[in-house]
């Protein structure tokens, strides 16, 4: 066999190699949306939008569950982007240098790849315990404290890609640095950083385990805060878990839901980067 | 011009005429340890053009970042030695760096369009200094984009981002911007290494027009690009400023034989 054709052989067998691998991966996740759409697109009544998580045996929907999802997933990014996206800032613009930039990186690198389940179980003790109930304003904090390091990580990485040379051509006009970071480099990263906000919402919005210990869940509607609040994750946990066929019906009706969600949001997220970089 | 006139100091050639804007003296540079500046002895005169050439790593750029104070981006970066503006200090910690950067624009060697509309990139810098009504903000970016040779190409689509246009046009927008702010000093950083023939052509035709108002000094690694714009050319090498005259009796007839051994292209 002359050189080229064994090339060509080693091409062939290189590229079958990793269309397979591509295939094997993509099987997975055709099959789960498969099923996620052939059990779940059948529970999508107007009843789900409209009523309750109902006892088992009667008819009901998972309108509290929505609501308090949408309540705590909304509020934790609302808190949460802010903090993080100014950490983030500080990391990139400020603290390359010193010891406090990179004690900062190390402790929300850590706090980046905690299990969802110690985040969780970390709120429990300080809240809940101390409050002596679940409440809504826990399973906020502790989606909250999933989303920051996120933004912070994403924040920084772009603000760092944007090249030095437009970081001095604003100083050389005689801006002043929180006008250079504002008016110039955070709106080059723009793109970057609102993407990773976004994912970082769809991430918290299927957690259930750090929702299990703080804002527990509630069969009725409540969007008190400082009450247990019902919640898609939990719901879905609780119901799928349960021998009756109409709570399992409305589990996979949530969990489409929570796909359809994310996959929204990573669509969104997509387009914008697209946008950002044109 | 006299066969003496080759025989005193090369300071000494200048005319009277001459206006001094920028001065150094025993002026030194340091990246940390490393001297990057040895006792530069310079003037940069009014309204005239000043080339800085030499080979890479010579300093020609480092020396033109610290007329603007750029290196104080850098903590490990240091100047000492006297420099002057007008006479006044440029180096003093009191020095108000805003103001500094107001009175000496600069120019990059990559073209750096903000991520805004072309009107916008404008009026940034302009912004920063000035408080201005809407109608004469609008006068002064079409101001400053007719003075950058700008204006025809751009006046339909001022709101348009300043990364849709072309490199050259992006180049000239920043030296737009630079000139919208009114300064007394261009700095221009190898402006036209990352361009086409034709848009050099078109910047070096400006820095001629420009020079009429601003004082210009212009890092090249071309010598031809030197020669044809410039008036003054300073020869750097290994961080010394080896000779610095008029650019067509450095160009000519070099007085020392490094100058002659690099334009010559013997060394380089």
């Amino acid at each position: 066999m002359n050189l080229r054709s064994r090339r060509k052989l080693v091409n062939r067998v290189a590229l079958a190699l990793s269309l397979g691998a591509m295939a094997f991966g993509l099987f997975w996740l055709l099959w789960i949306l498969f099923e996620v759409v052939r059990l779940g697109a059948g529970g999508l009544t107007l009843d789900l939008f409209t009523k309750m998580t109902p006892p088992p045996g009667s008819e009901g929907g998972l309108l509290n569950a929505i609501a308090g999802s949408l309540i705590m997933v909304g509020a934790a990014s609302l808190v949460a982007t802010p903090i993080g996206m100014m950490a983030g800032i500080y990391l990139a613009e400020y603290g390359q240098r010193g010891w406090l930039g990179s004690a900062t990186r190390f402790i929300n690198d850590i706090l980046l790849s905690a299990p969802s389940i110690v985040i969780g179980l970390f709120v429990y003790a300080v809240v809940v315990a101390r409050m002596k109930t679940f409440s809504g304003l826990a399973g906020m904090i502790a989606l909250a404290l999933i989303v920051i390091p996120v933004v912070v990580r994403t924040t920084e990485n772009m603000l760092i890609l944007v090249p030095n040379s437009l970081r001095e051509a604003a100083f050389a006009l005689g801006a002043k640095k929180w006008k250079v970071i504002t008016l110039v480099t955070a709106r080059a990263a723009r793109a970057g950083i609102v993407t990773g906000v976004l994912l970082a919402i769809a991430r918290i919005s299927g957690e259930t385990a750090p929702l299990l210990f703080t804002a527990l869940s509630n069969q009725f509607w409540s969007i008190d805060l400082g009450a247990p609040m019902a919640n898609l994750p939990v719901t879905i946990f609780k119901f799928a878990m349960s021998p009756f066929a109409d709570w399992q019906q409305l589990a996979w009706a949530g969990v489409f839901l929570i796909t359809l969600g994310v996959l929204l949001l990573n669509v969104l997220a997509r387009v914008m980067f697209k946008e950002g970089f044109k | 011009m006299s066969v003496s006139a080759f025989a005193i100091p090369e300071r000494a050639a200048v005319s009277a005429a001459e206006q001094v804007q920028i001065s150094a003296r025993d002026f030194n540079f340091y990246y940390g340890k490393f001297h990057a500046l040895k006792n530069i002895a310079l003037d940069v005169y009014t309204h005239r053009v000043t080339a800085f050439i030499g080979p890479s790593g010579c300093g020609k750029s480092t020396l033109l970042r610290t007329f603007n104070r750029m290196y104080e981006l850098y903590p490990e970066q240091r100047a000492e030695g006297e420099l002057l503006l007008d006479g006044k200090d440029i180096l003093g910690a009191h020095v108000d760096l805003i103001e500094l950067r107001a009175r000496v624009g600069m120019v990059f060697q990559k073209p750096t369009p903000f991520p805004m509309s072309i009107y916008e990139n404008i009026a940034f810098g302009v912004s920063m200094h000035e408080r201005l009504s809407r109608s004469a903000m609008d006068e002064r970016v079409e101001w400053a984009l007719r003075k950058a040779a700008l204006w025809d190409e751009v006046k339909d689509k001022l709101r348009q981002g300043g990364t849709s246009l072309s490199g050259g046009q992006q180049q000239r927008l920043c030296i737009a911007r630079c000139i919208a702010v009114k300064p007394e000093v261009l700095l221009l950083d190898e402006p036209t290494s990352a361009l086409d023939p034709i848009s050099t052509a078109r910047i070096e035709e400006l820095i001629m027009e420009l020079k009429k108002d601003f004082t210009i000094v212009i890092v090249t690694h071309n010598m031809q690009q030197a020669a044809r714009v410039s008036d003054y050319t300073a020869y750097m090498y290994l961080g010394e400023l080896i000779e610095v005259g008029r650019t067509d009796s450095l160009f000519i007839k070099p007085q020392k034989r490094e100058t002659e051994d690099y334009i010559t292209g013997r060394f380089g």
